[in-house]
Order: structure tokens, then sequence, then C-alpha cells
């Protein structure tokens, strides 16, 4: 965003300045997209406690599942969970955990992490493809509306400047040091490479992986099985991206709050960002 | 110490609203417009799938060599009714298939009428709604050699399989059995079967004995064990809980493709 225009440019008093930042589809689309992977990551989770097991391959291998939830048989249950072969006890959060009456029943992910919060697949199938569809409608928006007015290239592909220095970039960040003054009007190389992956990588997949996993789809497009080696081994690879996702969705919002709460938040509500002067003998007249 | 509470207090209040909006969106999912709403996720999935498929389009086959030595027995595995348990008793000799509905000719058919008609064998991944897979080797009658034998009437859309095996039991005491429907582009299609073997064997009870169906681009709930009649309609309103089937008649969506 260097080169923002100076009709989408403002100078305070104070000497900081306000860019335009986000337009308005890509703020409607961010938002959206939020609804969208919260829904669909606790219907997910809710989907996946009617078999909380993963496995690799075309088929379930019951005996010899890669991770699995289970409640032990006493009363109360306790939960354990099943990792490559080492087990462990994760009761009250994974394999038993509290219901809405306070007693502890055997169900994979607790009821704080599933939508509905009782158990029902039949619900949680329901919620997860209507929000599956939203998602794909919206990145189609954001993506067509990326491409064709040139934002996705100018936002998230890094300058020849910005790779030649992601050393000193990796370093800033370690040092919770985040970019100033005219750096700041556009995405640091880390940021961009990070939306790039998430945006055209992750993202993608987590939808391939996830049409993987249907019958119906599998008959229409049968080479997308192959390419994650099975039906079971999509499962495993979509619920390994799920939580890619939230690892990435915790980084983001870290950083978002370290480097300006309020700023960024404002930003990507109004489209305005708040830069403050760095040089007040510098090329803002 | 006020740092600590203060973190508690946020701790608490975080939990709290997470509480509370997560008791929201429960409620919301209760209400009958969001739940319409909801489901037009699934009519999307029906018509972008069925703009894809064609009647050509297959779904995977296997090798021998793949299919699952221990393959899952799921839903009703061992039917309590007697009607059902005098059939396995005499290991369903003088069992007939009935076909009926909308059609042109009715059809009352031995397990041996099913054997003497064309019979295809397919070695397919049966996936569960809940989510784990095997694979199994299915031989039967194609439903469309029965289908064309009965000659529809042009009013029926949809085939609907009655099953011997009772799910619960209605208010007022009647048993509610098992039934699943598909509607004509799936019930001609080649992988649509009435499956009577199973890896090479009869049918076992805990499979759906004598007689099973195989839609194979569904999920396994389309798969209706313990088939005793097969009845063409025009619509689901006068069957069971209308919707279709009776996972259907529970929430789950007719379209089971996804």
């Amino acid at each position: 965003m260097a080169t923002t225009k100076a009709a989408e440019t403002g100078t305070q008093a104070s000497g900081a300045r306000w860019v335009f930042r986000h337009p308005a589809t890509i703020r409607i689309a961010h938002w959206v997209n939020v609804v969208c992977l919260a829904v669909l990551l606790l219907s997910g989770l809710q989907i996946f406690n009617a078999h909380p097991a993963l496995y690799w391959g075309h088929v379930s291998t019951f005996d010899t599942p890669l991770v699995a939830m289970t409640a032990t048989e006493t009363e109360p249950p306790r939960g354990v969970t099943t990792a490559f072969g080492q087990s462990f006890d994760t009761t009250g959060v994974l394999g038993a955990s509290k219901d809405a009456d306070g007693e502890i029943i055997g169900r994979g992910f607790p009821s704080w992490a599933t939508l509905p919060s009782y158990q029902s697949l039949a619900e949680g199938r329901s919620w997860h493809f209507f929000f599956a569809w939203l998602f794909v409608l919206n990145g189609l928006v954001y993506l067509g509306y990326g491409v064709a007015s040139g934002q996705l290239r100018k936002r998230l592909v890094p300058s020849g400047d910005q790779l030649r220095h992601i050393g000193a970039s990796v370093i800033e960040h370690l040092r919770f040091r985040f970019p100033k003054g005219e750096e700041a009007t556009r995405y640091n190389v880390l940021q961009k490479l990070t939306y790039l992956v998430v945006v055209l990588g992750l993202l993608p997949l987590q939808l391939l992986a996830g049409l993987a996993l249907s019958p119906g789809f599998n008959a229409a497009a049968p080479w997308v099985i192959d390419l994650f080696g099975g039906r079971q081994s999509a499962r495993t690879i979509h619920f390994v991206l799920a939580n890619l996702l939230v690892l990435f969705v915790l980084i983001h919002v870290a950083m978002v709050v370290l480097s300006g709460f309020w700023n960024n938040v404002r930003g990507m509500l109004t489209g305005w960002f708040r830069i403050e002067r760095t040089n007040p003998s510098g090329d803002q007249a | 110490m006020s740092r600590t509470l203060s973190r508690r207090a946020v701790l608490l209040g975080g939990s709290a609203a997470g509480a509370s909006l997560l008791a929201g969106c429960d409620q919301l999912g209760q209400m009958p417009w969001v739940r319409r709403t909801l489901e037009a996720g699934e009519d999307a999935s029906l018509f972008v799938q069925r703009t894809m498929l064609t009647q050509q389009s297959l779904a995977r086959e296997y090798a021998e060599a793949d299919i699952s030595p221990w393959f899952k027995p799921n839903g009703t595995i061992d039917p309590v009714d007697e009607d059902y348990k005098a059939l396995v008793a005499r290991n369903f000799e003088g069992f007939r298939l009935k076909v009926g509905g909308l059609v042109e000719t009715p059809l009352d058919l031995s397990i041996e009428d099913l054997r003497r008609l064309p019979s295809r064998t397919q070695i397919t991944r049966h996936d569960c709604v809940e989510g784990w897979s095997c694979i199994g080797k299915w031989t039967g009658a194609p439903l469309a050699a029965l289908i064309e034998k009965a000659r529809l009437k042009p009013e029926a859309r949809y085939v609907v399989f009655h099953c011997a095996d009772t799910m619960e039991n209605a208010e007022d005491g009647s048993p509610v059995r098992y039934y699943e429907s598909v509607d004509l582009v799936d019930a001609v299609h080649p992988q649509t079967i009435l499956a009577y073997e199973m890896n090479g064997q009869p049918l076992k009870v805990e499979h759906g004995a004598p007689l099973r169906l195989r839609v194979e681009r569904h999920l396994g709930y389309k798969m209706a064990k313990y088939v005793m009649r097969i009845e063409a309609v025009a619509s689901f309103d006068e069957i069971g809980g209308g919707k279709g089937g009776y996972w259907e008649d529970n929430g789950y969506a007719w379209y089971a493709g996804i």
C-alpha cells in the first residue's frame, strides 16, 4: 500500500496519518469468514465426535487408529486419548467430559467445543454444510474481487525487497517489534507469506479434503481421493488442517493485539488505519 | 492480588460469555426457520452434485485385496421382530420380496427369482455418516431390472424400501420400522443393487439378510438392510414421518451423497 492514493490519505495535526487500508469487499469477506470458520470448526468437532478416531488410507483400521478418544466403562467414565500407540488420561476435555447437567459422559470433544453443544450428528452436519457453502461463496467473492481489482497481488505478494530482508523481519517479529511509519502502510513479508499460505493453500486444501469425504463428490471427481491417499487419510488431513487453521487464528489474533488492537480492528471495520509519524521532517508536507 | 482477581474476572467473564453464546446457538438451532435455512445447504449439495454426476459416474470399485478383513456391522444388527426371527429360523425359506405402489405390474419375488436376474458384483467402499469406512464385495440384482419388470407409472418419483427391523415404538405402541428411499436417478444407476451376497457368501443377518440395498454414491444410512417391500411413490407424505427415511425423520438429510 506504499502507493496509497492521495485521495485516500489524510494528515492529522498530530502528524499521524490515516490510510484507507481495507476496501469494503475485503472487510465484509473477512467478517463473514470469521463466522464461517467458527461455525465450521465447532460443527466439525460435533461431526468428529460421532466417531472420534482417525485413520490412514482408504478404510478404517479399527484396532489401530492413529488417534482415538475413548471413554472407560467405569462410573463415572474416564476419558482416554490414544495417539500413535501412547495413551493419555484426558478426562474432562477429550474422551469424557461434563454434559449440560454436569454429569461426565463419553464424548470426543467437550460440549463447549461443539455445535450444538449436545450430541447431534444430524444438526452438526446441517450447520457444517450450510456454512461450508457460505464459506465457498464468500471465498469466491473475495478471490474474484481480489484478482480483478489487483488487491490480492498488491496486498499479499511480497516485493523482492521484502523477500531479501526476510531474516531481519523474522528477528523483529520475535522481539514483538512491528513495522512503523511508511513500512506499516503495507503488510510485512511474514504477514504476506502467512496470508498467502492460508488463503491460497490451507483454505482451498481444507475444502478439497472435506469434499473428498463425500461419496457423491468421489464419484464425480475420483482423482481427489487419490490426492489424499484415501478417504480416511482425507478425513485425518481435514482434521489436521482444521488444527492448523486454529493455530493460524490464535497467532493472527495475538498479532492483532500486540501490534495495536484498536487500530487493527478499526481498520478491518471501517477500512481506516492510523499510521504514526516516525520522522517529523519526512516527506509528509 | 488485584491483578490475579482481574485475570480471574476476565477468565470467568470470558467463559460465561462463551457459554451463553453456545447456549444461544443451541436455541437458534432449534428454531424451525433456522433449521429450514440450514437445510438450504443440503439442497445446494444435491443440486451441485446432480449437475456434476451422470448416470455413468460410478463410485470407485476396488480390488479383492482391498476388502476389509472386518466390516463393521452398524445400525440394527439383530432385529427383534418375531416375523423376521421366524424367517431367520427357516433360513429365509419362503421369503418373498414385494414390489408395489405406483407400478403397472406388482411383483412378488423369491430370492431364487432375484438370483435368476442378471447379477452385478462390485467391491466398493462403505462410508458411514459417522465417519468410518470399510470395503466389501456385494453381489445382487440391479434395481433397474426390477423397475423395468414392474414398469413404473408416470407419476412415480421415488422408490421406497420398507424394512423388517423395528427401530423404536411410536407413542401408540406400534413399531416404527426402518425405511429408506431413493429418487429415480439413483434407482436406475448401474451400481444400485439389491445385494443377497457379501464377500462371496450369502448375506449375514448383521449385514441385512436376506436383502440389502446398495446405493454406492451415498452414505451408509441410505443402504437399507432387511428389505422386505419396495414401493414406488409420488411423494413421501404418507410414509413414516414424511421425510423419506427413518433417519431423515430424525433430522438427517435425505440426500446422503455428502
